[in-house]
């Protein structure tokens, strides 16, 4: 049983009954899921937890939705100690959260899992998004799952392989002319007209909560503990803001007995509202036009932004702001010393992390993870130019010993 | 000048269910204040405490994120519409 109290804005507090909204009615500040921590306190243990599924509803008590049967198997991707990337960045103890080992490979399987188990529970049959990518063919890998019709909204500059990675699940896939920030608008006036869930819209506070597993089941696999210092890129900012509570949840439930973890935020220079903010001291998040190969995170007007401002703030972190030669060289170092090849997004994350090493504020003392949210082959194009055969030789032994002398010496 | 403000669902009873408001002023912020002159109670939902426009009330001017041009500063001519627009969720 969710243990869901109401929905409460978050800038102003006022409360409203559990339904598809996600606005306030007053002054327009995001609606987030308010809990019963004594009564999800009173329930949750780590025995309780070891004991659920392999998946993100072994944390069932701290999420707001009851699980839903016959799901992809989401969540509980592997935690996998990096050595030899944190001696090459010249860090102690690094992990890396490898979160391309979700059913569509990315994350967004964690947050659709929750919303979709929501909107069945209000009733809405059909299954929709606004998307940079990854969310697509979570949405619509998730709703064939399902059995459910899914219509995903993208801009229509999209890579290729994101677009086919969503096409093949039989959902409607809407290109729109515009940016990210363009097609979030619309289905905003999408979500007002038609009984569907948007996901990222009209179920958005329960979708956002699917996001905390990925605290949870970093902590649980670090033997209840939590890290020092965590690296998340942001697109929205809700991910970085969401891992933060997670860890603070497992405070206030008596699952960890301090979580003062520092959160660090990284983004694409060419989208870098928030990291932008960060530098500048401000306040205030100017939205901008997106212009990065890190299109997973190329959102101008962040939902979240502020959020993740404060979060990073209060927590001792940093944001960066990563270039795109950067990026492309942050996916290969992950890939040539971890065999993990991570998207963009990750690019942009190992690009950060090797950043805020190098600056001393992620430091060798500390038990770093790093969260890895998509796959690579998703975003071959980025990497095309940079790669590729290291030599063509015709079928004999002579024109692979011209090729690659002495290698006969093992 | 004479400018139009298109008001969202959330605020229409505030204006007797109108979805678009004639007003007269030279900014942005001008005819925002006009507004709730002519329908008092629209100031206290669109500026906080300190007299800025609240973080998740976004305001266009033909089609453009006045934060992309000059906030409330950003002049409006005659005809202009002024769209106030709740923060988009996504992502």
């Amino acid at each position: 049983m969710a243990h869901v109290r109401a929905l409460r804005c978050r800038e102003c507090g006022r409360t409203y009954d559990v339904a598809p909204h996600y606005s306030c009615e007053w002054c327009f500040g995001p609606l987030e899921v308010a809990y019963d921590y004594d009564a999800v306190a009173s329930s949750v243990t780590r025995d309780r937890i070891a004991a659920g599924p392999p998946t993100i509803w072994r944390y069932a008590d701290l999420l707001p939705v009851d699980p839903t049967d016959g799901g992809l198997p989401v969540g509980l991707t592997p935690l996998v100690r990096a050595d030899r990337l944190a001696e090459e960045l010249g860090l102690g103890e690094v992990w890396v959260k490898d979160d391309t080992r979700n059913p569509t490979n990315s994350f967004k399987d964690r947050v659709v899992a929750v919303a979709i188990a929501k909107a069945l529970d209000f009733g809405l049959k059909t299954i929709a998004c606004a998307s940079t990518g990854n969310l697509a063919n979570a949405v619509a890998g998730a709703a064939a799952r399902a059995g459910l019709p899914s219509y995903v909204f993208v801009p229509a500059d999209l890579e290729p392989a994101k677009v086919l990675n969503t096409a093949v699940y039989g959902a409607n896939v809407v290109a729109v002319d515009g940016t990210y920030d363009d097609v979030n608008r619309l289905c905003g006036e999408l979500a007002t007209e038609h009984p569907w869930a948007f996901v990222n819209v009209n179920v958005r506070p329960f979708y956002a909560e699917g996001s905390k597993t990925l605290a949870f089941e970093t902590a649980e696999q670090l033997g209840w503990q939590a890290p020092d210092h965590v690296v998340i890129p942001v697109g929205s900012g809700s991910l970085l803001t969401k891992v933060h509570k997670g860890f603070q949840d497992l405070v206030r439930v008596g699952l960890l007995d301090d979580a003062s973890v520092r959160i660090s935020g990284a983004q694409a220079a060419g989208c870098a509202p928030v990291a932008t903010a960060f530098a500048e001291h401000s306040d205030t998040i100017r939205p901008v036009k997106p212009s990065t190969i890190a299109k997973s995170l190329a959102i101008g007007n962040p939902a979240d932004g502020y959020y993740a401002l404060d979060t990073v703030r209060s927590t001792g972190g940093a944001l960066t702001a990563v270039d795109d030669d950067e990026v492309v060289a942050g996916i290969q170092l992950l890939a040539r010393t971890e065999g993990i090849f991570g998207e963009t997004a990750a690019g942009v994350t190992i690009a950060s992390l090797r950043r805020l090493a190098a600056e001393g504020v992620v430091r060798p003392d500390e038990r770093v993870v790093v969260y890895v949210t998509g796959h690579g082959l998703k975003t071959l194009d980025a990497v095309a130019p940079h790669v590729g055969a290291t030599a063509t030789i015709p079928p004999t032994l002579d024109g692979f010993r011209a090729a690659f002398p002495g290698t006969t010496e093992g | 000048m004479a400018v139009t403000v298109r008001i969202p669902t959330q605020l229409r009873t505030l204006a007797g269910g109108a979805s678009e408001i004639a007003v007269t002023g030279e900014t942005v912020g001008e005819a925002l204040q006009a507004l709730d002159t002519a329908h008092p109670g629209f100031g206290e939902r669109l500026f906080d405490d300190g007299g800025s426009l609240r973080r998740f009330v976004n305001v266009f001017v033909a089609e453009e994120d006045i934060r992309f041009l000059d906030g409330t500063d950003t002049k409006v001519g005659d005809g202009t519409v002024v769209s106030i627009v709740p923060a988009v969720a996504g992502g």
